[in-house]
């Protein structure tokens, strides 16, 4: 199998861009979950524009107009800091949903405690709540890295050479590659996605049983 | 070089029109996503043991899988073992199986949340296996999860896209092509993300009254 | 004995409520409230479910806001404070300031899940008073001890049984020393069988501190034998108030005879004597 070698270089490109775009995905989440429930209203309105504009629009078409229209502004960005962006930018607008249910899925009796103890606006939200919603959050991030790697893929249409763009190249040295080098490929995204597929079913069956410890 | 009003309104015809494009496809793969998930869900609760781990297998991987791999797969590879599909229909095939595990997923979810004792009560009235499941089971599992089957119709309109890759010519691929012929990409490719919004946005809205008006009707 | 003490001096009372009206949409909850409490008074509010008697505990702990009137904590306005001579709402920091006056305990306990029993009384010392943490655990332990819980210190609230968690919400609270500790039907969502160790707990609390106690409470007996005053709420309104001698023995109203009678069985016979 001389397929191998050079597919796992493209997996090499496609692990980069998945850990780079899932810190970026996570901490827009984040940002975004927060800000939906701030309440200052123009912060609530900013982040549910953010959200609404990238969960209505498809991730490739965010990728190819940051990728080839973004340059009509003088911005000019490398294929990989685009896929990057965009995939973080798709992604964090979905994954801030997850942050935002969590949160208000803590009990309010929480809050009116924290308040009876004094403790900050900030502190509340430090010590009480998101220790408690992160728990919450984990399944829901574990299924986001799943869709975030799926979408990596998407990263060989604006000329990354990840491991789709691997396979693509060498359907187009020789043609007979073409079966063996698919499935190999198809292989190779499930095998990098068990690892997040387990954490996931194992966060969900944790969630389940809920908190102790 | 920034926004011109008047090459925009000059193409935004011809990517309005590869609307209807996207539209067949996702209403397409729709319809087979519905009917293979419910296939999926029943051959996962089959008592046949290696139909449902073979079933909860290919979810899986089908699931974790990208539909772009598939799409690729379908398109590239199938052909050498002389299985020779047209764009669209490879497309929509690639879209309504990979979606088809998603909603699969909600159709459990619509079946668990059915009382055990509607079962139990179907056993005592000795309906058959067929009739318990078409009069008994669906018909309360299937209305609770609409909402959830309605956004999955708006994430694959917005998957769409995906099918510029082996040449389907919906409206990212007709953005690429007026882009290419032009230089200009800014305005086809807003144009682009624009009708998708247009249209994504208002349904996200429904589905949402709807789920809320649900929510009320199940409370009651 | 206590009561005398507090009619005798002429003591600024440590919470006031002013003419306090609070609404909830068309519902008025509270109507016209005028309260005192003295400092170290122990006051027990009793009345019908939605008389309005939780509202007015969770107005001084700032978990609501009054729809108008004034609420005094130590003289100081709580929703209000003085700028240049003029009442402006309070900000967060002053609402702050104030709470530092004011402990809660909550009907359904609401311990943090996610910390361990100490970590839940020390969080407040710790990160509200500033106080280091080794001298915050022992205090904590102190208190925790003090509620027999010493035991208890790793566990999580889900291993401990809802009169164990309870107390631990005590000692949460009081460990913070407020001057006013507000309890919120504390034994309404126990077992029956955990009612009594509870009770015992806020009874020895309250014969050994000088804080003042609000009590929101259905256990008349409890009322009776730990109350300096005791205040019957009908429909927001003050109906009845005084010492549980009085008022329990000798209500004057129709309503609080009611509402006595239908806790005749197992009370009254017990105050009677």
């Amino acid at each position: 199998m001389e397929l191998l070698p050079e597919l796992l270089r493209g997996a090499n490109v496609t692990i980069k861009v998945l850990l780079a775009s899932a810190a970026l995905t996570f901490i827009l989440a984040f940002i975004a979950g927060l800000g939906r429930i701030s309440k200052n209203l123009l912060i609530r309105k900013l982040t549910g524009l953010y959200v609404e504009i990238f969960r209505g629009t498809s991730l490739l078409v965010q990728m190819f107009w940051i990728f080839f229209a973004l340059p009509a502004f003088g911005i000019h960005l490398s294929a990989y800091f685009a896929g990057v962006l965009a995939l973080g930018l798709n992604y964090g607008a979905y994954a801030s949903e997850i942050v935002r249910g969590a949160i208000l899925a803590i009990p309010k009796g929480q809050t009116e405690a924290s308040i009876a103890l004094n403790l900050t606006r900030w502190q509340r939200m430090r010590l009480v709540i998101l220790p408690q919603a992160f728990r919450i959050m984990l399944p829901g991030f574990g299924n986001i890295s799943i869709e975030l790697l799926k979408g990596t893929s998407l990263v060989s249409l604006i000329t990354l050479s990840d491991l789709t763009y691997q396979a693509l190249t060498l359907r187009n040295t020789d043609l007979s590659y073409t079966m063996p080098a698919f499935v190999l490929l198809l292989v190779l995204y499930f095998i990098i996605a068990l690892p997040l597929l387990y954490a996931t079913r194992w966060f969900e069956r944790r969630a389940s049983k809920g908190v102790a410890s | 070089m920034t926004w011109d009003w008047e090459f925009a309104i000059s193409v935004f015809p011809r990517i309005l029109d590869a609307m209807w494009i996207a539209l067949a496809a996702t209403i397409t793969a729709y319809i087979l996503a519905l009917v293979f998930g419910l296939f999926l869900t029943l051959a996962r609760r089959s008592s046949f043991r290696p139909l449902a781990l073979l079933t909860y297998g290919f979810i899986e991987f089908v699931r974790c899988t990208p539909p772009l791999v598939q799409l690729f797969f379908a398109f590239f590879a199938l052909p050498t073992i002389g299985i020779s599909l047209s764009p669209f229909v490879a497309g929509v095939t690639v879209l309504g199986i990979h979606y088809s595990t998603y909603i699969s997923e909600v159709y459990r979810s619509g079946i668990d949340s059915v009382p055990k004792g509607q079962w139990e009560a179907s056993t005592a009235l000795n309906f058959s296996k067929a009739y318990t499941w078409v009069r008994v089971i669906l018909p309360q599992a299937i209305p609770p999860v609409i909402p959830m089957l309605g956004n999955y119709l708006i994430t694959m309109f917005k998957e769409t896209p995906l099918l510029s890759a082996i040449t389907v010519v919906e409206m990212l691929q007709t953005a690429k092509i007026i882009g290419s012929e032009s230089f200009r990409y800014l305005e086809p490719f807003t144009i682009a993300g624009f009708l998708f919004l247009a249209l994504s946005y208002p349904a996200a809205v429904l589905v949402r009254k709807l789920e809320d008006r649900m929510k009320l009707a199940y409370r009651k | 004995m206590k009561l005398e003490k507090a009619k005798g001096q002429i003591e600024q009372p440590v919470v006031s409520y002013k003419d306090v009206n609070k609404s909830f949409g068309d519902l008025e909850v509270l109507k016209k409230l005028n309260l005192d409490i003295a400092p170290s008074e122990k006051v027990a509010l009793i009345g019908p479910s939605g008389s309005g008697k939780t509202t007015i505990i969770r107005l001084l702990m700032t978990l609501e806001q009054p729809t108008s009137g004034l609420i005094k904590v130590n003289g100081d306005p709580l929703w209000h404070k003085e700028v240049n001579g003029e009442m402006v709402p309070a900000d967060d920091k002053h609402l702050r300031k104030i709470r530092n006056n004011i402990g809660m305990v909550f009907q359904q306990f609401n311990l943090f899940p996610h910390m361990s029993i100490l970590e839940n009384v020390t969080t407040g010392p710790v990160h509200v008073l500033g106080i280091p943490k080794k001298e915050a655990q022992e205090r904590a332990v102190t208190m925790l001890e003090k509620v027999g819980l010493g035991d208890k210190l790793d566990n999580y609230p889900v291993q401990l049984s809802g009169g164990q968690q309870q107390r631990v919400a005590i000692a949460r609270a009081v460990v913070m020393q407020p001057r006013v500790m507000l309890f919120d039907e504390v034994t309404s969502a126990l077992d029956p069988e955990l009612v009594g160790e509870v009770l015992a707990v806020i009874k020895e609390l309250a014969k050994e501190t000088d804080m003042a106690m609000i009590l929101v409470t259905h256990e008349m007996d409890f009322a009776y034998d730990v109350a300096d005053r005791v205040v019957f709420l009908h429909n927001g309104q003050i109906e009845e108030a005084g010492s549980p001698k009085e008022l329990f023995n000798k209500p004057k109203s129709a309503r609080l005879k009611s509402f006595l009678s239908r806790f005749h069985s197992s009370s009254n016979e017990k105050i009677a004597m």
